[in-house]
């Protein structure tokens, strides 16, 4: 597999993918992505389950601006791509791209699940990121 | 303590104006305002003003007059024309100046805005997979409120078509022409289920204000509206803001409810007693929400207002008069000053063709990016 998009974003474990999050040490706010560099030493990692529930979504119908966005497509060769909150329950509501072959399926409250997905960028390559499916 | 009272008005008609910089647009507005309150530049004792994207503010200065005077740029993000507004009102509250003017404009390329994760403090993956758009945001927050409390989309239509209608009587408005429910409907999807009619585009304009004392207004025999109430606040813990990669399981209010509380609370008045309401519709969506977070009206209410056409010219409660951001466009700096400026108009009875009658208590409200939100009260 290609190389991850960042470091300490995602791990995979047996039982599925799990987001990196972190907790506050001095009252328990929860964070995703585990906050880096200054602010880590305030926060304690913490990995989301593998499953939680869709919170909201939408479905990017435009090519993001470049930059900050580095898909490998351009302007006619861009696949719009859903995208929304999933709830992992008693830990955070983090936001992540949606892999659905029809959007219209989704719905809130759906069961998803972390997963890998493989994004052709412009700039390096193919990276792996992490997404959520419907279970 | 005295009263902050806004004695001139001046607006740049929002829109594309390619020959014109947004500097230009903010002179202009100063100029105009000058000239509505029939007073000098040589006359003002501070500026406050600001641009999130056509330069500093205070760049008016060799234009508008070397005087001296004390001149503050504001930087506050899509708040930066209530934040001008706000540090004008202490400034004159606070006893130390008796006039002042306060400007906003911007010019912005086409499009979505571009976003940069690091002056956000985001990982650089968040932007580069596809997920900072303010776009996004907007759809999500509206989606998750349609299916908490019953909103149709029939009633996102609603609230553009409004917008339009409004746009069309409105000399300072960049869309001109009313467009019809099916056609904001079956328009291009760009954010389900925000469709292209249904989200304001980045434009151009200038707006700005001469506010004075009570005092100075009666030496000068001039009359204008009183700020009864104006506030700035940000997102609280467990608010819903652009460019959350996460958010907190327990969810928590809007920065908007609290920059509303907190005007009310000055100004001494409530919902109830407003008759003309701006409130920030970067799309169709915020607006709806809007309506229940300023306190107008109970969460789900929206799709029998909008039905009824409580919020339309005529309604009990008109919004957005001149259009809003929807018809407007929308200059970061300039815009929440807009709103201000159309408060003005109807408190004075200068709305023409957009009138509402009788007009007496008039409130505006901008939220954007990072998350903040500015509210003023105007009495006439």
């Amino acid at each position: 597999m290609s190389t991850a998009v960042a470091e300490g974003v995602f791990v995979e474990r047996s039982d599925g993918v799990r987001l990196i999050a972190g907790r506050r040490k001095a009252d328990g706010e929860m964070r995703f992505p585990m906050p880096r560099g200054a602010d880590a030493q305030f926060y304690d990692s913490v990995e989301l389950a593998p499953v939680g529930k869709l919170w909201s979504y939408t479905v990017q119908r435009f090519r993001p601006k470049t930059p900050p966005y580095i898909g490998a497509d351009d302007e006619k060769s861009f696949r719009p791509f859903a995208v929304g909150y999933v709830e992992f329950p008693g830990q955070v509501i983090a936001e992540g791209r949606i892999l659905v072959d029809d959007p219209s399926t989704l719905k809130i409250g759906l069961p998803m699940r972390v997963a890998i997905e493989a994004f052709p960028t412009s700039t390096r390559g193919e990276v792996a990121t992490y997404a959520f499916r419907p279970v | 303590m005295t009263d902050v009272h806004i004695i001139g008005a001046g607006i740049h008609p929002f829109g594309r104006h390619p020959d014109m910089t947004g500097l230009d647009q903010g002179v202009y507005a100063v100029r105009e305002a000058l000239v509505d309150a029939g007073v000098e530049w040589a006359d003002m004792q501070f500026a406050f003003g600001g641009s999130a994207a056509a330069g500093s503010a205070d760049a008016a200065l060799p234009r508008l007059g070397l005087t001296g005077v004390q001149f503050i740029n504001i930087s506050n993000g899509c708040a930066t024309g209530g934040s001008s507004m706000l540090s004008g009102y202490w400034a004159i509250k606070s006893g130390e100046f008796d006039i002042g003017v306060v400007l906003g404009f911007d010019k912005h390329p086409r499009g979505a805005f571009n976003a940069d994760p690091e002056a956000s403090g985001l990982p650089r993956w968040y932007g580069e997979t596809g997920m900072m758009l303010t776009t996004q945001f907007f759809a999500m927050k509206i989606r998750r409120y349609m299916e908490l409390y019953g909103i149709s989309e029939t009633s996102l239509g609603r609230v553009a078509v409004k917008a339009y209608e409004n746009g069309a009587r409105t000399p300072h408005a960049w869309r001109r022409d009313p467009v019809d429910l099916d056609t904001v409907l079956n328009s291009q999807m760009l954010s389900d289920p925000l469709t292209k009619f249904m989200f304001c585009s980045p434009a151009e304009g200038g707006v700005a204000m001469v506010l004075a004392s009570d005092k100075r207004m009666r030496e000068l025999g001039l009359v204008g509206p009183k700020v009864r109430g104006a506030a700035v606040r940000t997102r609280p813990r467990g608010s819903f803001e652009v460019f959350a990669p996460s958010l907190d399981v327990e969810r928590g209010v809007a920065p908007t409810v609290l920059a509303s509380k907190a005007a009310y609370e000055m100004a001494g008045v409530g919902p109830g007693d407003i008759d003309v309401a701006q409130i920030q519709d970067t799309e169709s969506g915020a607006e709806i929400m809007h309506m229940a977070e300023n306190g107008f009206c109970a969460d789900g209410e929206q799709e029998s207002w909008l039905a009824d056409g409580v919020t339309s010219l005529g309604g009990r409660l008109p919004m957005n008069t001149d259009g809003g951001c929807l018809a407007c466009g929308e200059p970061i700096g300039a815009s929440g000053l807009r709103q201000v400026y159309e408060n003005v108009q109807q408190l004075r009875g200068r709305a023409e063709g957009r009138q509402v009658r009788d007009a007496k208590l008039a409130y505006s409200q901008v939220y954007g990016a990072p998350g903040l939100s500015a509210v003023a009260i105007l009495e006439a």
